[in-house]
């Protein structure tokens, strides 16, 4: 089975790698150093969260990945070779950023429409995708009529509707309330174990990283850099038992350690952890 | 039945009185202007009885309204032709408007370069460029057109351009990464989300092309080429003609308020769904 293969993979640590970060640094034209050699492998198959306090450059790793910055030193080097192919990569943004004017259909609709494939043909594919992110019987609402949450939902389809070989998440549920976060969390989740692409996702939750992630990257500031990584052993599926479990708290604590390091390591006079 | 199921429906005072506020408000709206125009009309005929004022001077209010009817051939032909000149330059000032407007939102070059004009065009009085398109151009209408053209393009052109420009920067992203050619970026992103800044200049541009049209014949009036309500109005004042200068005043007034809740409609039930102005606010 597929799901076991890659499992298996997983576990022994020689899951192919996707992409390689070498060296990569980025300056910004007012002179901030956002990244400072930065050395990441992401593996086919990962869920990757890049964890850290504001300013670590978490954000700028994910628009490099994205390639909507370019580096200013360093390399990205995608399997095969050669630079990214769009295709393969869907974008969440911290905020919905679906067209206000279109239907929860069209907003779907529209990276396909972008290829040039008509409403028609896109229909089964669309309709598919708002069954797996439970927005059955929404599609002609506008943005408007619906709640942050389902909004999100919406922001999540439209991502995932090309088949992406990545899914990039810029803190895609830090504005949601709790409740709605863990739905999120849960459903996430399950469409990553049953599509098994990697993930790439940017947060500032311990919590939220750790029962997300295999793999949990420490960012540190000024400059921005990576300052450990862990491994999160905890088995899939994993579901609210796994939230209230002794392991998850365990977990939770080791990450919350290694961030308060980087915070504590971040240089310069302000510390304020923001 | 116990007391508990009913008290639900019945409103604490500061609730209540909050309702009837609101529903004297709703009333309100419209009746106040109607009882004030009323009265307004009321004691404009007294003055003109009081004072036996002349209807050369000032007529009363059921004189107009005798003129509007008895002149009614002369007055609606000579409404058409204005209407025509109206509605023409306003076509003309949208495909224009929104032209220019795409053409300056491919590149901030093609804007500082060519926006100067735009302004110039904007602040120059139209009735002293007239003598110059006399010049230059023969035919009547043409002239006309293009003197409320050059009045009502611009409010289309600049806010256009503000709506084409205020993309959010997420969104372009987004198009960005899913490879959108420039034309697709401009056709499912920017304008629609130019549009409410449009239909916004487009109101505006509503008033103005009737100004525009009403003003150029005048100009044109003047020297007996034109046969629209401002050349009515002309005559009119020639001939001490009152009543009839305030039925074809009477007449303009309405076009441009019919121009105005029309653009207004067509603006609510574009963006009804989606953009904030046209959305009724819950409490």
């Amino acid at each position: 089975m597929m799901r076991e293969k890659v499992a298996q993979a997983l576990a022994s640590d020689v899951a192919p790698t996707l992409l390689a970060l070498r060296g990569v640094g980025k300056v910004f034209s007012n002179g901030v150093t956002a990244l400072s050699s930065v050395d990441l492998t992401i593996r086919e198959g990962d869920f990757l969260s890049l964890l850290g306090p504001s300013g670590c450059g978490k954000s700028t790793a994910l628009r490099l990945i994205a390639g909507l910055s370019t580096p200013t030193s360093g390399v990205l080097d995608w399997r095969g070779g050669g630079s990214l192919d769009r295709a393969n990569i869907g974008f969440v943004f911290q905020e919905p950023t679906l067209l206000p004017w279109a239907s929860v259909f069209d907003n779907v609709w529209l990276p396909l429409r972008l290829k040039g494939i008509s409403r028609a043909k896109a229909a089964p594919a669309i309709t598919q995708m708002l069954a797996r992110v439970h927005l059955t019987g929404f599609e002609d609402a506008v943005p408007r009529e619906l709640s942050g949450g389902m909004k999100m939902r919406v922001s999540i389809a439209r991502a995932m509707v090309t088949k992406p070989r990545v899914l990039l998440m810029d803190e895609p549920f830090a504005a949601l309330d709790e409740i709605t976060r863990f739905k999120l969390n849960n459903d996430l989740l399950e469409l990553w174990q049953d599509e098994r692409f990697t993930v790439v996702f940017v947060t500032h939750s311990v919590f939220e990283s750790v029962f997300l992630s295999n793999r949990v990257v420490v960012m540190a500031a000024r400059p921005g850099r990576v300052f450990d990584e862990l491994a999160i052993d905890a088995s899939y599926p994993r579901d609210e038992a796994f939230r209230t479990s002794p392991d998850y708290a365990a977990l939770c604590r080791q990450a919350s350690d290694v961030l308060i390091g980087a915070i504590n390591q971040t240089a310069g006079p302000h510390h304020d952890g923001h | 039945m116990t007391a508990i199921d009913e008290s639900p429906l019945t409103l604490d005072p500061e609730e209540a009185r909050r309702v009837r506020q609101e529903r004297f408000e709703r009333t309100g709206r419209w009746l106040l202007p109607l009882a004030i125009m009323i009265l307004a009309i009321c004691l404009w005929d007294r003055i003109c009885v009081w004072n036996e004022i002349p209807q050369y001077i000032l007529p009363r209010p059921g004189v107009v309204l005798q003129t509007l009817y008895n002149d009614a051939g002369l007055l609606f032909s000579s409404l058409l032709v204005t209407l025509r000149i109206t509605f023409l330059s306003l076509a003309l000032a949208v495909i224009g408007g929104v032209g220019l407007s795409v053409l300056f939102a491919q590149s901030k070059w093609v804007e500082m370069s060519f926006f100067p004009f735009a302004i110039v065009l904007q602040v120059t009085p139209i009735v002293a460029i007239f003598p110059l398109i006399n010049i230059y151009v023969d035919n009547q209408t043409t002239k006309l057109l293009l003197c409320a053209w050059i009045v009502a393009f611009f409010p289309i052109l600049s806010n256009t351009t503000l709506g084409l420009n205020s993309v959010d920067r997420n969104l372009r992203d987004l198009f960005k990464l899913n490879g959108a050619t420039r034309w697709q970026q401009l056709r499912y992103l920017r304008l629609p989300a130019a549009m409410p800044y449009f239909l916004g200049g487009l109101k505006i541009a509503g008033g103005l092309s009737l100004i525009g049209a009403v003003v150029a014949e005048f100009v044109a009036g003047a020297t007996g080429q034109s046969s629209g309500l401002a050349s009515r109005i002309i005559e009119a004042g020639y001939r001490l003609n009152a009543p009839r200068l305030f039925a074809a005043l009477f007449l303009i007034s309405l076009t441009g308020i019919l121009i105005f809740l029309v653009l207004s409609l067509i603006s609510h039930l574009i963006l009804r769904r989606w953009h904030e102005s046209a959305l009724k606010q819950e409490r």
